[in-house]
C-alpha cells in the first residue's frame, strides 16, 4: 500500500469514453454511488448509459457472491449507446464483489478495492481459496489497495455517529476517489447529501467528509494512474433528466392518456422485470391514472379491456409468463376491436426462465401467440428513454386504429437508464379519437373508417348508442352475432387488413450508412445500443456495412422490402434463436436473410458484434 | 348514505325498452327465459337512464344474456366477466354494471375473479345462474353439481364435493348475498332491485333449471309438493317462518339452527329467530346460506346486505388526498420534476 503523502501534479489522459463499475454488498449503497457518479457526469456534459446489476436473491447473506450489487456506467465525449462491454475501472468493496465482477473488467484495467475488507473470513465467504490480492489473480490489472473502511472511520472521527452509520459512508469515500480520478466536482453530490440527510445533520456531515476524504486520498496516493479526462460530449441543447426504461414507459402512457383526454387504466399483476411500471403509475393517481393490482394476469388484462370498453385507455403490463396468460383476452380485444396496450417487458424464458435477465424471445408470442387469426400491432422500444415514445405511440395507435397493441421492451431497457432530453407534451404527435356516428338514426358498432378500417368507440353512458359486442363473430357493420361463412371470411380478412394499414401511419425505416450494398445488419428492440455502436465503429474504420433497426414489428414499415432488395446479404441479430429473422424470411421469401443469435440473458457486446460483422464482410 | 341511482327520467322506461331485437336462442323451457323477463321487469323500477346500464358476461348459456338486453352489453370470455366488469366500473363509476355468469363460469374457470371482485366490494351486481351443470358444452358436471350426479363426464356419478355460492360470498367478505329461483318471477325481480340498490358487490344466486341436461335439479325446492316446506323466504327484520301456514320456524339451539313448529312443545313466535340481513357478523348468514333439504328448507331472499366502503369509493378518497398534496398537476410537471439539468 502506498503511504506517499507528497501531492503530485499528475499527467492527465484524455479519453473518448470510459466504463466504470461499482460493486459491493447489497447494503453498501452501490446503486446510489453509481447514480451519483452518473448524474455528476451528465451535468458535466458527458453522454452516458447505465445499467444496474442487482442480485437475484433479495436478501442474500452479507459478503457472499449472491449478495453483490453492481452498477455500470459508460461516460463519453462521443455518443454513448450502451453501458459498455468491459469496465476500465472496477470499484470492489469486498472480496465477493471482486470475485463476481472481475470477469467484467478489461485486461489492464484498474481495480480499486477496500483493503480493509480483505480479511480471511470475507475472502473465504467469497469463495476464494487464497487472498486474491496476494496470489497473482490480479496480475493483469492495475490494483489500488485502499483502506477505505479505516480511512472513512478516521475521517468521521468526532461525529456523533454509531459504527454502522460510519461504515455506511464508505461508499462516499469510494465515490470521492472516482471523482478525483475523472476530474469531477463534488458539488452536486454534496448538495444531494445535504438534501437527503436534511433531518440528520451528523449523517450529512459524515457523508460529505467521507466524500472529500476519498477525493483527497486519491489525489495523494501514487497508485492511481493518470487522472482521466473525459471531455463533454456534443450534446443537443435543452432540458435533460435521467430516465429508466420502465419509468419512461409509464410516463409515455400517461402522456398519451392526458393527450387524448382519457384516464389511464392499468390492470397489472406483479412480475419481474415489469413491476416498476405498476409501481410508477400507482404513484400518479392524481393525474388521472387508475391502477389496480389484479388477482392474476388474466384479470389484469380483462379489467383493462373493460376500462377501454367504458372509454378509458386500458393498459396491462407484464413479462413472458404473464403474457402467456393474457393470450385469450388479447384475442377478445382483437374481436371486440377495442383499444388496448399490452406491455411485455421481456425476460429470459421459457417458463420462469431467467427472471432478472434480458432476452428478446417474445416476438413470436406477440405476433402469433393467440388462437386463430388474431392480428395485433406489435412495436418495440430500443433505448431506455425511447420507451416513452413507443409507449406513447402504442396508446395512440390503439385508439386511432381500435386495436390491441403489444409493446415489447426488455429487462435491459427496463432497468437501464440514460440522460434524456425530454419533450414538452405539446410537441408530441396529436391523438385523434373518432366520434361514432349514427346512420339514419341507428348506431352500428362495426361501421368502419374507410381509411383505417377502425370502428367507432361508442361509450356506455351515451344515449342512443346502446349496443352489444363480444367474442363471437360479428356480422359486418351491425356487429350482431353471425355464423355466416362468407361473413366470417370477410371479417377475418378485414381485421388483418386493419392492422396492415397501420403501416400507412408509422415512420419508414432509416438506413444508417452508405455501404456498397453488400451487407445490411438488422436489429430490433433493445439491442439498438450495441448494434449502433458496433456499426458506427466499423464504419469509422471504413468498413462498408449498413444498418437498420426496427421499432415496428407488425406491421413492418412500408419501405422494408425496398431497402432489403438493395443488399446481397441481410444479417438479423437478436437475443433469441432467430424469431425476427424467420418472420422476415416469411415476408420476403428469396432474400438472403441470415441470422446471428445469442441467448445468454445478456445483451450483445460491441466487440462481439464487430467480430461477427467483420466475418460476414469477408465472404 | 348516498344511492347509486341516478335522477329518474321524464318518461319512465318500460319493460319493452329493455328488450333487444335479437332472437332469444335458449332451449324452449329453459329457466333463463324467466330470468330475462324478471330483469326487464326490474330495470324500469330503478330510475336509471337506459344508456347507463351495462351487462357484462362470460361464456355459457347464461352468458348470452347481454345480447337480449337493449342496453350496453359485452359478452366476454369464459370466467372473466367479473374482471371486465371491474374495469368498466372503475373506468366510469356512474354506470350500473351487471355481470351475468353460469355456475361453471363463476365458480370453476372464473373462481378467482369471482371471489376477488367480491372481496374488493366493487359496486357491481353479479347474477349467478346456477343450473348445477355445464349447459353450453352439453352437459358436464359443474362445481355446484351434487355428489353422485351422473353427467357426460361423470358416467358413474360425480365424486366431487360441491361449492355453495353463499359460502364463497361470505368467505370472500361479501356484503350482499341473495338467493332466488327461476320459478318465482316476483321474487327474482325483487332480488334484482335489491341488488341494484345495494352499494358494493351484490351477488344474486338464481336457482335455474336446465331442461336439457339437468332437468329438475332444484325440484326438491321448487315442486308444488315441496315448495312450502322447503322454501324459507327471509326478510330483514322478520321472523324466519315457513311452511304451509307459516307455522314452522327456525330457532337457535346452542350454535345450531333447528326447525321448530309454533304451537308444539310450547313454541311461540317469540322463540323464532328474527332475520337480520344487515348484521356485520356473517355467522347467521352463513348458517342460512348452508341450509338445504331434506332436513331444512332452502333460504330464499336477501340473506346478507351490509354497507361497507366500495373499492371505487376508497380509490376516490385516495385520489382526493393525493391531489391536495401533490406538486404535479400534469405530465409536463412530472417530466420536469426531480433532477433536471440544462445543456446550453
Ligand atoms: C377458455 C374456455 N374454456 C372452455 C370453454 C368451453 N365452455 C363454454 S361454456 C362452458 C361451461 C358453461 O357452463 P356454465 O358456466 O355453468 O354456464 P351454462 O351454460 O350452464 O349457463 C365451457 C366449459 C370456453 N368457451 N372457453
Ligand atoms: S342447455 Fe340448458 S341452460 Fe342451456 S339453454 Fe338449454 S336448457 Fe338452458
Ligand atoms: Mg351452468
Amino acid at each position: 500500500m502506498s503511504e506517499t503523502i507528497i501531492p503530485s501534479k499528475k499527467a492527465t489522459k484524455e479519453l473518448d469514453k470510459v466504463v466504470i463499475r461499482f460493486a459491493g454488498d447489497s447494503g453498501d449503497g452501490m446503486q446510489l454511488t453509481g447514480s451519483q457518479f452518473s448524474f455528476t457526469s451528465a451535468l458535466w456534459g458527458n453522454d452516458l448509459a447505465t445499467f444496474p446489476d442487482y442480485p437475484a436473491e433479495i436478501r442474500a447473506p452479507q459478503g457472499t457472491v449472491e449478495g453483490v450489487s453492481g452498477f455500470q456506467v459508460q461516460i463519453g465525449k462521443i455518443d454513448i449507446y450502451t453501458p459498455g462491454d468491459e469496465a476500465d475501472v472496477l470499484v470492489a468493496m469486498n472480496p465477493a464483489a471482486l470475485k463476481s465482477n472481475l470477469k467484467f473488467v478489461r485486461k489492464g484495467g484498474n481495480i480499486v478495492v477496500d483493503l480493509d475488507a480483505f480479511v480471511l473470513r470475507n475472502i473465504e465467504k467469497a469463495g476464494f481459496v487464497t487472498n486474491p490480492l496476494e496470489d497473482g489473480t490480479l496480475a493483469d490489472y492495475n490494483v489500488v489497495e485502499a483502506p477505505i473502511s479505516s480511512l472513512t472511520k478516521t475521517a468521521l472521527e468526532g461525529l456523533q455517529l454509531d459504527n454502522k452509520s460510519i461504515m455506511r459512508s464508505k461508499n462516499m469515500f469510494a465515490l470521492g476517489m472516482m471523482y478525483w480520478l475523472f476530474d469531477r466536482s463534488l458539488k452536486e453530490t454534496e448538495k444531494y447529501i445535504e438534501d437527503k440527510f436534511k433531518k440528520t445533520p451528523a449523517l450529512a456531515e459524515g457523508n460529505k467528509r467521507a466524500l472529500n476524504a476519498g477525493f483527497h486520498y486519491a489525489e495523494t496516493i501514487e497508485a492511481l494512474p493518470a487522472m482521466y479526462k473525459v471531455p463533454p460530449a456534443q450534446i443537443e441543447k435543452g432540458l435533460y433528466r435521467h430516465i429508466s426504461g420502465n419509468v419512461a414507459t409509464a410516463w409515455g402512457l400517461m402522456a398519451a392518456a392526458e393527450r387524448m383526454g382519457r384516464k389511464l387504466f392499468l390492470g397489472s399483476y406483479p412480475i419481474t422485470p415489469a413491476s416498476d411500471i405498476l409501481h410508477e403509475l400507482s404513484r400518479h393517481k392524481n393525474l388521472g391514472v387508475i391502477t389496480m393490482q389484479a388477482e392474476d394476469e388474466i384479470a389484469a388484462v380483462c379489467s383493462a379491456i373493460g376500462a377501454s370498453y367504458a372509454g378509458q385507455m386500458g393498459v396491462t403490463t407484464s413479462s413472458g409468463p404473464g403474457i402467456a396468460l393474457k393470450g385469450e383476452a388479447i384475442g377478445l380485444a382483437v374481436m371486440a376491436e377495442l383499444p388496448l396496450v399490452v406491455v411485455d417487458v421481456q425476460r429470459g424464458g421459457p417458463s420462469t426462465g431467467l427472471p432478472t435477465k434480458t432476452e428478446q424471445a417474445d416476438i413470436n408470442i406477440a405476433v402469433f401467440g393467440r388462437n386463430s387469426e388474431s392480428p395485433a400491432v406489435v412495436i418495440a422500444a430500443s433505448t431506455p428513454a425511447n420507451c416513452f415514445d413507443y409507449a406513447y405511440m402504442a396508446a395512440k395507435i390503439a385508439v386511432e386504429h381500435m386495436t390491441p397493441v403489444i409493446l415489447l421492451t426488455d429487462g435491459y431497457l427496463a432497468n437501464g437508464s440514460e440522460p434524456w432530453k425530454f419533450p414538452s407534451t405539446a410537441d408530441l404527435p396529436p391523438i385523434t379519437i373518432k366520434v361514432p356516428h349514427k346512420e339514419n338514426g341507428t348506431y352500428y358498432p362495426y361501421v368502419r373508417d374507410v381509411e383505417t378500417l377502425a370502428r367507432g368507440w361508442a361509450l356506455p353512458g351515451t344515449p342512443g348508442f346502446e349496443h352489444r359486442i363480444g367474442g363471437l363473430e360479428k356480422q359486418e357493420k351491425t356487429g350482431n352475432v353471425s355464423y355466416d361463412p362468407l361473413n366470417h371470411d370477410k371479417m377475418v380478412r378485414t381485421r388483418a387488413e386493419k392492422v396492415e394499414r397501420v403501416a400507412n401511419y408509422i415512420p419508414e425505416l432509416e438506413v444508417i450508412g452508405e455501404g456498397d450494398g453488400k451487407l445490411l445488419v438488422v436489429g430490433w428492440g433493445g439491442t439498438f445500443g450495441g448494434m449502433r455502436t458496433a456499426v458506427t465503429e466499423l464504419q469509422r474504420s471504413n468498413r462498408k456495412l449498413d444498418f437498420v433497426h426496427f421499432n415496428y414489428i407488425n406491421p413492418l414499415p412500408k419501405n422494408t422490402k425496398e431497402i432489403f432488395e438493395r443488399y446481397s446479404k441481410i444479417l438479423v441479430c437478436e437475443l433469441n434463436l432467430g424469431q425476427f429473422a424467420s418472420l422476415l424470411r416469411s415476408k420476403f421469401p428469396g432474400m438472403n436473410i441470415q441470422s446471428y443469435t445469442k441467448v445468454q440473458g445478456q445483451p450483445f457486446l460491441v466487440t462481439e458484434l464487430k467480430e461477427v460483422f467483420i466475418d460476414h464482410l469477408k465472404d | 348514505m348516498e344511492n347509486t341511482i341516478d335522477i329518474p327520467q321524464a318518461n319512465p322506461l318500460t319493460k319493452k325498452d329493455f328488450e333487444s331485437d335479437q332472437m332469444v336462442r335458449w332451449c324452449p323451457g329453459c329457466g333463463d327465459y324467466a330470468i330475462l323477463s324478471a330483469m326487464t321487469n326490474a330495470l324500469p323500477q330503478l330510475g336509471i337512464p337506459r344508456e347507463n346500464f351495462v351487462f357484462i358476461s362470460g361464456i355459457g348459456c347464461a352468458s348470452r344474456f347481454p345480447y337480449y338486453m337493449n342496453t350496453f352489453g359485452f359478452h366476454t370470455i369464459h370466467g372473466r366477466g367479473p374482471a371486465v366488469a371491474t374495469g368498466v366500473k372503475l373506468a366510469n363509476p356512474k354506470l350500473s354494471v351487471w355481470e351475468i355468469q353460469g355456475d361453471g363460469d363463476a365458480l370453476a374457470i372464473g373462481g378467482n375473479h369471482f371471489i376477488h371482485a367480491i372481496r374488493r366490494n366493487i359496486d357491481i351486481n353479479i347474477i349467478l345462474f346456477n343450473n348445477e351443470i355445464y349447459g353450453l358444452t352439453k352437459g358436464q358436471y359443474s362445481p355446484t353439481s351434487p355428489q353422485g350426479l351422473v353427467t357426460k363426464s361423470t358416467p358413474y356419478g360425480s365424486v366431487e364435493r360441491p361449492f355453495h355460492a353463499g359460502e364463497l360470498v361470505i368467505g370472500a367478505q361479501g356484503t350482499f348475498y341473495a338467493r332466488t329461483i327461476d320459478t318465482n318471477p316476483k321474487l327474482m325481480t325483487e332480488m334484482f332491485v335489491h341488488a341494484a340498490q345495494h352499494i358494493g358487490t351484490s351477488l344474486v344466486e338464481v336457482l335455474q333449471n336446465c331442461v336439457i341436461f339437468n332437468d329438475g335439479a332444484h325440484a326438491g325446492v321448487t315442486d308444488k309438493v315441496n315448495r312450502d316446506d322447503f322454501q324459507l323466504h327471509v326478510k330483514h327484520g322478520q321472523p324466519l317462518l315457513f311452511g304451509k301456514d307459516n307455522k314452522k320456524g327456525l330457532r337457535l339451539n346452542g350454535l345450531k339452527l333447528e326447525v321448530v313448529t309454533i304451537g308444539e312443545n310450547g313454541i311461540t313466535e317469540k322463540d323464532i329467530l328474527v332475520h337480520d340481513a344487515e348484521s356485520e357478523d356473517p355467522t347467521l348468514h352463513l348458517m342460512l346460506a348452508r341450509l338445504s333439504p331434506p332436513h331444512f328448507p332452502m333460504a330464499l331472499g336477501v340473506i346478507r346486505n351490509v354497507r361497507a366502503k366500495t373499492y371505487e369509493e376508497a380509490l376516490e378518497e385516495e385520489r382526493e388526498k393525493i391531489t391536495t398534496k401533490s406538486k404535479y398537476h400534469s405530465v409536463d410537471d412530472l417530466l420536469k420534476s426531480g433532477e433536471v439539468w440544462e445543456i446550453k
